[in-house]
């Protein structure tokens, strides 16, 4: 379904796949969506694991005793909200304005940051009452999972600072929106991937 | 015909050309997900769904939460230049799928033949 | 402040390794005064290392590979010689510590830095040439993707001369790659060493996927890409969906060591099996990674030599695709007798005998091309018979593998490490040099000495038959594989035999070395001036040999397979209508591939020491690099097409 008239291309019916190269906003995307992919596979191992070794409590404490499904529920909705104001904030980058771009961009590092910190502070409370990664094969799995998907966020913070500092000092040049894109392609991911941490890992434990 | 034919940087802004282009879209979409994740959190916790199947209904409802994901934020479509992208999700849920499926079904029956690590470790003392 | 790095590193005590470790430095240090001497460090600095060229990358990819190569067989041939003098009471001359190590490391290089290394230089050089355009999707990322791989390359040779290697087989399981039984610093050389290459590994799967994907010359639809980019498609492909998995297990494996885990440790409830299940999820399709692009290099070679178009075309595709799928559907097969039950044993069998189907399609596809061509039996020739017969012999030992009762008498014996030798020397080493052969005159200018060629495959052909066969008897008589000695003496004539196919494959390395020195002295005998020396039917062969670093001034216009060869039949001068630009934009050069390389080597080197402030320095210096190349605003440099024109058919 096609939002613009019909380029010489389409009115000949030219197939797709015989138009010659593809523009390069399309060539980085699809290269990132592959990158997401591989990513979403190493997620995928480490939910094996999980789903292998989430009984080996090894005597210690099991997901039951240590989750706060409360503390989950404002963690997912941060990061869901987050994923919202990175879409509005897609949208003032598109159309090129760059104040509610900076203020829509500074509520999604906001909002992740928020997220990262409840995070270390779970985490920080389980270490601290034993139940540390070392502790059992299945706090092992837990850590290594959830923790991943901390980094991949903290990752993504890193890389929206860096992203801003691009627009301030290079301005919204081509270059510079093809990874704006390629941002939001892979904040809306980690948002997925949390999808399925919070169901697997957290509401999974009874 | 030396050169492509369509060679405008933004005529095609890929597969993830925004859809209508406004926040409408991505309003609906947060809507979703949030009714989709206050019920996944409502499931979990409550007695009048059977029990054995809270599992499947959590795992229904994370896969549409997913989905309202790949749509409103992702803007996956059935655009022609879109087609790429879904057939390499589809590699990568299939692949996945079997990492995890597969990997649980084997480590299930492994664990079942085989006699468990401190029983193993108990016999060499 | 060098963690656990001490004089105590050096193996002053070990012969073996510190002849070896003095020979290759001196090697090293002999090749850079050479260098310098002749002043060729800006050449190989603007050229070279920090080129972004598909070609160059790609013949840099072959180097290293053919490097490796060499290392990766003195290991063979010490493991012969050892096996072959260890018979009833004897010890041989390698103590088992020793012997561990090698076994762990010849399979280690061969896989990752030979045969991958290989595959992917192959499909580097050749790829975007066939699709008619001008490079890769992101130069700049297979620059770096390159680099990687070397660094992991130099993390594992350093291990020669600093610390030690895995003593666990190159898939180091656990619980023996844990710190409780490995607790020196060979496991982490090898974890360290493959993350980075690893990752290298996954961005050149990226990278390509994209390219053939989403950048191919106009015309140019699916069914109409030469068969070699259809199976360096799905390799690629294979690459993105396998390789995050080994990243992830090693990561898990890494843990364990480091921060005291216990996803695969005998305690606390981790699960060493668990290991084995995922790292054979990326094992199997690692192994269809390689050959792959091997299948892909034997269609072009055989319809090329045929003087025919490839027999089924389609077919041919959708066993490729078929394949794809289908290699992460079989990965059990590598436990049989690890505990499954029954169905889920039987399941796998099936699978795997399932996905020899596909294979033999190729095979028939492949004889039906040669039948009714007229054959022209250059080299690139005979390393495809070669492989059809040999191949066919390591597959059907597969398909006896793939039948669990009988994996459970020759799971780990000789017979299984004949099969995947026969499959992948029969099958990706006869492919690497069929490929080599093949292509070499596109990227020189001339072709390789014709007589030394053939020789080199009699050498591999005749060598290998006669260092495999005999494993698969001894196999069958109950000899198990990594063992340093072993008790039964009437196995030794057995190991004599396989011990003088070793020196026989020897030769034949020894001539590669010898036939590139010759062929390079008298290069003028065998120039290609036309661009197509052996009356190719793909767009490559319509470029200059080399072709200049834009590949095509002109995008070619494409109407169907083997453009080509239809344009030399139909006798159109050129493939592409309108004049040649006057200048053409390049993407410009980058360090960064080489700098991150370093700092990775820096960072890797770091963490199995323990040196704690060093690694962090490292990912600093990485980051930092990446951060300077973000605010590179020229991507291009305008390049002068001159007097380079692309060649006409002629």
């Amino acid at each position: 379904m096609s939002t613009h008239a019909p380029t010489r291309a389409e009115a000949l019916e030219v197939p797709l796949s015989e138009r010659g190269p593809a523009p390069r906003n399309v060539v980085v995307s699809f290269g990132f969506w592959l990158f997401l992919l591989s990513d979403i596979v190493i997620f995928a191992a480490l939910f094996a694991a999980f789903a292998v070794l989430s009984h080996e409590t090894a005597g210690g404490p099991s997901g039951d005793d240590l989750f706060d499904r409360s503390r989950v529920l404002v963690e997912t909705a941060i990061l869901l909200a987050s994923s919202f104001t990175c879409g509005l904030m897609s949208l003032a980058v598109e159309q090129r304005k760059l104040v509610p771009a900076t203020a829509w961009g500074a509520v999604t590092f906001l909002l992740g940051a928020t997220f990262v910190g409840m995070e270390l502070s779970e985490f920080h409370g389980m270490i601290e009452s034993g139940a540390g990664p070392d502790r059992s094969a299945f706090l092992s799995a837990f850590f290594t999972l959830v923790g991943t998907h901390g980094l991949h966020v903290s990752a993504g913070l890193f890389w929206l600072l860096v992203m801003f500092a691009q627009v301030l000092t290079l301005g919204f040049r081509p270059m510079v929106l093809r990874r704006l894109r390629c941002f939001s392609l892979f904040w809306h991911a980690l948002d997925i991937v949390w999808i399925g941490v919070f169901t697997i890992v957290y509401l999974g434990a009874h | 015909m030396a050169e492509p034919i369509e060679t405008t940087e933004d005529q095609e802004a890929g597969a993830l050309r925004v859809a209508g282009g406004t926040w409408q879209g991505y309003l609906i979409g947060l809507v979703f997900a949030v009714i989709l994740t206050l019920a996944s959190f409502w499931v979990a916790g409550t007695d009048l769904v059977w029990g054995p199947g809270v599992p499947i209904l959590l795992a229904v409802l994370a896969i549409a939460q997913m989905g309202v994901h790949l749509v409103f934020f992702l803007h996956i479509s059935s655009a022609p230049d879109s087609l790429n992208n879904i057939l390499a999700l589809a590699f990568g849920v299939f692949v996945v799928a079997l990492v995890v499926f597969g990997s649980m079904i084997i480590m299930a029956n492994l664990n079942a033949n085989m006699m468990s690590m401190p029983e193993l470790m108990n016999m060499q003392r | 402040m060098l963690g656990k790095l001490s004089w105590a590193a050096i193996p002053f005590d070990q012969p073996i390794p510190m002849i070896a470790s003095l020979l290759v430095m001196l090697t090293i240090l002999a090749i850079l005064l050479l260098v310098t001497w002749k002043g060729w460090w800006p050449y190989l600095w603007s050229e070279w290392i920090t080129s972004v060229d598909h070609k160059r990358i790609g013949v840099m990819y072959i180097l290293l590979a053919l490097v490796m190569l060499v290392r990766g067989f003195t290991d063979a041939i010490m493991m012969r010689s050892q096996l072959a003098l260890a018979a009833g009471g004897a010890q041989g001359y390698l103590p088992p510590e020793h012997y561990n190590q090698i076994f762990s490391a010849h399979g280690t290089i061969m896989i990752f830095f030979v045969a991958m290394t290989f595959m992917v230089g192959l499909m580097n050089f050749v790829v975007p040439l066939q699709l008619g355009i001008r490079d890769v999707a992101f130069p700049v990322l297979n620059s770096v993707s390159f680099w990687l791989t070397a660094a992991g390359v130099l993390l594992v040779n350093m291990s020669l001369f600093i610390g030690e290697f895995a003593r666990t087989g190159w898939l180091v399981y656990p619980p023996l790659s844990e710190l409780a039984y490995s607790p020196g610093v060979g496991v982490d050389y090898y974890l360290w060493a493959l993350q980075i290459s690893g990752a290298g590994t996954l961005l050149s799967g990226i990278n390509l996927t994209t390219t053939i994907l989403k950048l191919r010359a106009p015309g140019m639809g699916y069914m109409r890409m030469p068969i070699f980019c259809w199976t360096a498609l799905a390799s690629n492909l294979l690459i993105v969906a396998a390789f995050p998995i080994l990243t992830a297990t090693f990561a898990m494996l890494l843990l364990d060591r480091y921060l005291g885990f216990h996803f695969f440790t005998n305690e606390a409830g981790g699960n060493a099996m668990m290991y084995i299940n995922l790292i054979w999820a990326w094992g199997h399709p690692e192994v269809y990674i390689l050959i792959l692009p091997a299948f892909g290099v034997f269609s072009e070679v055989i319809a090329t030599f045929s003087g025919k178009s490839l027999f089924g075309y389609r077919s041919m595709v959708i066993a490729t695709m078929a394949i794809c799928v289908l290699s992460f559907m079989v990965w059990l097969h590598h436990f049989f007798t690890m505990g499954a039950g029954a169905d889920i044993n039987g399941f796998f069998g099936i699978m795997t005998m399932i996905i020899a189907v596909p294979t033999g399609v190729k095979v028939f596809n492949w004889l039906f091309t040669l039948y009714g061509g007229r054959l022209r039996f250059d080299a690139p020739v005979y390393w495809a018979l070669g492989f059809m017969v040999t191949f066919v012999v390591g597959g059907m030992t597969g398909v006896l593998l793939a039948i669990p009762p009988a994996d459970f008498v020759l799971h780990n014996s000789l017979f299984l490490v004949a099969h995947f030798h026969n499959v992948i020397i029969g099958g990706v080493l006869f492919g690497a040099f069929a490929g080599y052969t093949f292509w070499f005159p596109k990227a020189f200018g001339f072709k390789l000495d014709e007589r030394i060629g053939k020789a080199i495959f009699w050498c591999w052909f005749i060598g290998f038959y006669l260092a495999f066969m005999p494993l698969y008897i001894l196999g069958l008589m109950g000899a198990t594989r990594r063992m340093q000695h072993y008790d039964v003496a009437g196995w030794q004539p057995l190991m004599l035999v396989a011990l003088l196919g070793a020196i026989v494959i020897l030769a034949g390395i020894v001539l590669t070395g010898v036939q590139l020195v010759v062929s390079i002295r008298t290069r003028d005998q065998r120039r290609d001036p036309t661009g197509d020396p052996w009356d190719g039917r793909t767009l490559e062969w319509s470029t200059a040999s080399p072709p200049p670093a834009w590949n095509y001034s002109v995008l070619p216009a494409v109407n169907g397979l083997d453009p080509h060869w239809e344009a030399k039949k139909s006798s159109k001068s050129r493939l592409q209508d309108g004049p040649d630009p006057k200048s053409i934009a390049v993407p410009r050069n980058s360090p960064i591939g080489f700098v991150l390389a370093f700092f990775a080597v820096m960072a890797g080197f770091a963490l199995i020491w323990h040196i704690w402030w060093m690694a962090v320095a490292g990912l600093i210096g990485a980051l930092m690099t990446i951060l300077a190349h973000a605010w590179r605003v020229s991507d291009e440099v305008e390049q002068i097409v001159g007097s380079q024109r692309q060649r006409a058919a002629t």
